[in-house]
């Protein structure tokens, strides 16, 4: 474990990014203390600017709402969708992959068919129109964005398990007679993870892009605010007050940009061997 | 495989894969809350009862359901995609009046993103192999690395504060000024002005991706033996990075670049509604700001079909492009 921490704190972007992250996860979890208003709540006069009202840092929207306020709790829907639907997905993937990789043959094949499947369709559409069908909701958007973005896992997980099903400490497991489902749990999967576990963090990225395209086009939850909605919201504002679409869409780039950044990280820490032969 | 054999079997795949999606959205219609009679109408508010009668007569919502999935996959495969009552068109005839403009924004935003791409990440990967001007290689990944994380649409929206807005450079909304009633090459020229903003949002997040793959690809093709070689033999450094290097790495991110459009699409939708570009993604917009389901599972369907359409393309692209390759038969 010490090692995989020298190995993270070698890269100093993956340093920042986890700082970055780490901030977001604080704002996230004590937005409710630092803005006690809901931030649909009109406070102030409209479209103020950033510090001409004490107590509004970013300013106020175009109905006198709290833009900080919106930014705060914003961070609660991008990480809690990021983070649960890749948790799906990955699921999901492994269970597919692992299954795939594993019994081989038609099962193989027929799992393999629908993963293409999956990847080939354009998954921002069948995101848009599984949460449309479904009506707009947390649990409508965390589905949709987990089934279009499991495809993936599910073909790394099954080269892994490919490769991993030939090794010798397998066929021991199979010559002591251990049960399959115990065979792939406790031999296979164990060791598939580090690239998994890589992937994981860089869909969480991805994940939180699709929820905001999502809410921007008006496909989010009502009852929570996201920064997608605010910059859909801001959109007709363009032209008189553009900060209110910038600021938004930076809280959106810069946590993308942390996790991306961690995640690399992550992947040097995890991979030696593969920044070995980077380099 | 011979060509036509090829074809054959590409065809019969993309055909089976169109129907899969016809049928789950069939399956989404009837998963969807409330009666599937009233979702396909659109939830038009007040329907009128009769209208409804109809529609449940029209699509056999009566019969047994293997009966009503047939009876849809045959009118998908007559390219019968229903009827927009909200439009009162028919879903088939606003698709493609809608199309050419969707697919103008692929084909360039593809060419743009590619290209840009590639270049950035070769010449990202070229100054370290050269050993020269070595800042511009950490200076490329971290552009790169920002517009990974940047989200498409809000990269429009600013894009149209700075060019639009501000310097008042490039038109913002629509495909042509229409009330100029341009002809010929005034045409041309208007419509390309109005594209350069849609092609630059909806290029620059896939020219990341490239950019890093481009340059990942030829490190690693860097380390191979046949460069070793290729040196040894006293081959120019400038002609081992394009001759021996990029062409052998350049295989794999044409692949890869294949594989993306599904995301070109997705990303099209964004951008579209961010241009009032009046293409397909605008129109699924339409479609859900409308509720018209018809309609949005039409451009569904059809977002899909032509990502398959260009995966075929590239696929046949590569029959010609690289002998090494005999594709469907080669592998086995």
């Amino acid at each position: 474990m010490k090692s995989f921490w020298q190995r993270y704190a070698r890269n100093v972007g993956g340093l920042i990014g986890l700082g970055i992250l780490g901030s977001i996860v604080v704002i996230a979890l004590f937005a409710s203390i630092l803005f006690p208003v809901s931030p649909w709540q009109m406070q102030g006069a409209p479209l103020l600017y950033p510090f001409e009202e004490p107590g509004f840092p970013l300013g106020t929207d175009m109905l006198g709402r709290d833009i900080a306020a919106g930014l705060a709790y914003g961070t609660r829907v991008s990480l809690f969708v990021g983070v649960v639907s890749t948790a799906f997905a990955v699921l999901l993937g492994i269970g597919v992959g692992a299954c795939a990789g594993y019994f081989g043959g038609w099962i193989d094949d027929a799992l393999m068919r629908v993963t293409e499947f999956f990847q080939t369709i354009p998954q921002l559409a069948m995101a848009i129109v599984l949460v449309a069908i479904f009506t707009p909701s947390l649990p409508s958007i965390v589905l949709a964005i987990a089934l279009v973005s499991w495809p993936p896992v599910a073909r790394l997980v099954r080269a892994e398990v490919l490769s991993l099903r030939e090794r010798e400490f397998v066929e021991a497991a199979i010559v002591l007679g251990r049960p399959t489902h115990k065979i792939l749990l406790d031999e296979i999967l164990p060791n598939a993870m580090p690239p998994v576990i890589v992937t994981a963090s860089l869909m969480v990225a991805t994940a939180i892009l699709t929820e905001a395209a999502l809410s921007f086009l008006g496909l989010g939850d009502k009852n929570f605010m996201s920064w997608g909605f605010m910059i859909g919201a801001a959109r007709t504002m363009l032209r008189e007050a553009p900060l209110l679409t910038v600021f938004p869409g930076m809280a959106i780039l810069i946590t993308v940009l942390a996790i991306n950044l961690a995640g690399e990280a992550l992947n040097d820490a995890l991979n030696p061997r593969l920044r070995e032969r980077g380099q | 495989m011979p060509f036509a054999g090829f074809i054959a079997s590409r065809l019969f795949k993309a055909l089976c894969v169109i129907l899969a999606i016809a049928a789950l959205n069939f399956v989404l219609i009837r998963l969807a809350p409330g009666d599937p009679a009233s979702v396909l109408a659109g939830e038009a508010g007040a329907t009128d009862p009769n209208f409804v009668l109809e529609l449940r007569k029209q699509f056999g919502l009566d019969d047994p359901l293997w009966k009503q999935l047939g009876l849809y996959l045959w009118k998908v495969l007559h390219l019968d995609f229903g009827y927009s009552y909200r439009n009162h068109v028919p879903v088939l005839q606003l698709i493609a009046e809608r199309l050419p403009a969707t697919l103008l924004l692929m084909v360039s935003s593809f060419i743009v993103s590619l290209s840009l791409g590639v270049l950035f990440g070769a010449l990202a990967a070229g100054v370290s192999f050269f050993n020269r001007a070595r800042w511009l290689d950490p200076l490329i990944m971290t552009v790169a690395l920002i517009f990974y994380a940047t989200p498409l649409f809000w990269l429009a929206l600013m894009m149209v504060i700075v060019f639009s807005v501000q310097l008042d450079w490039l038109p913002a909304f629509g495909m042509e000024n229409i009330s100029a009633r341009y002809t010929g090459w005034d045409r041309v020229r208007d419509i390309g002005e109005h594209l350069i903003l849609p092609t630059l949002a909806l290029s620059f997040f896939f020219m990341s991706v490239y950019v890093r793959l481009t340059r990942a690809t030829m490190m690693e093709t860097m380390l191979q033996d046949h460069v070793r070689t290729a040196f040894a033999k006293g081959v120019t450094p400038w002609r081992v990075l394009r001759r021996h290097v990029l062409r052998n790495a350049l295989l794999p991110i044409v692949t890869f670049a294949g594989l993306q459009l599904g995301q070109i699409a997705g990303g099209a939708v964004l951008i579209e509604t961010v241009f009032a570009w009046p293409g397909i993604g605008r129109l699924m917009f339409d479609a859900l700001l409308q509720r018209d389901y018809q309609l949005l599972l039409g451009v569904f369907l059809v977002t899909s079909a032509t990502v398959i359409f260009f995966n075929i393309i590239t696929d046949i692209a590569y029959r010609f492009v690289d002998p090494r390759i005999r594709v469907g038969g080669g592998a086995k």
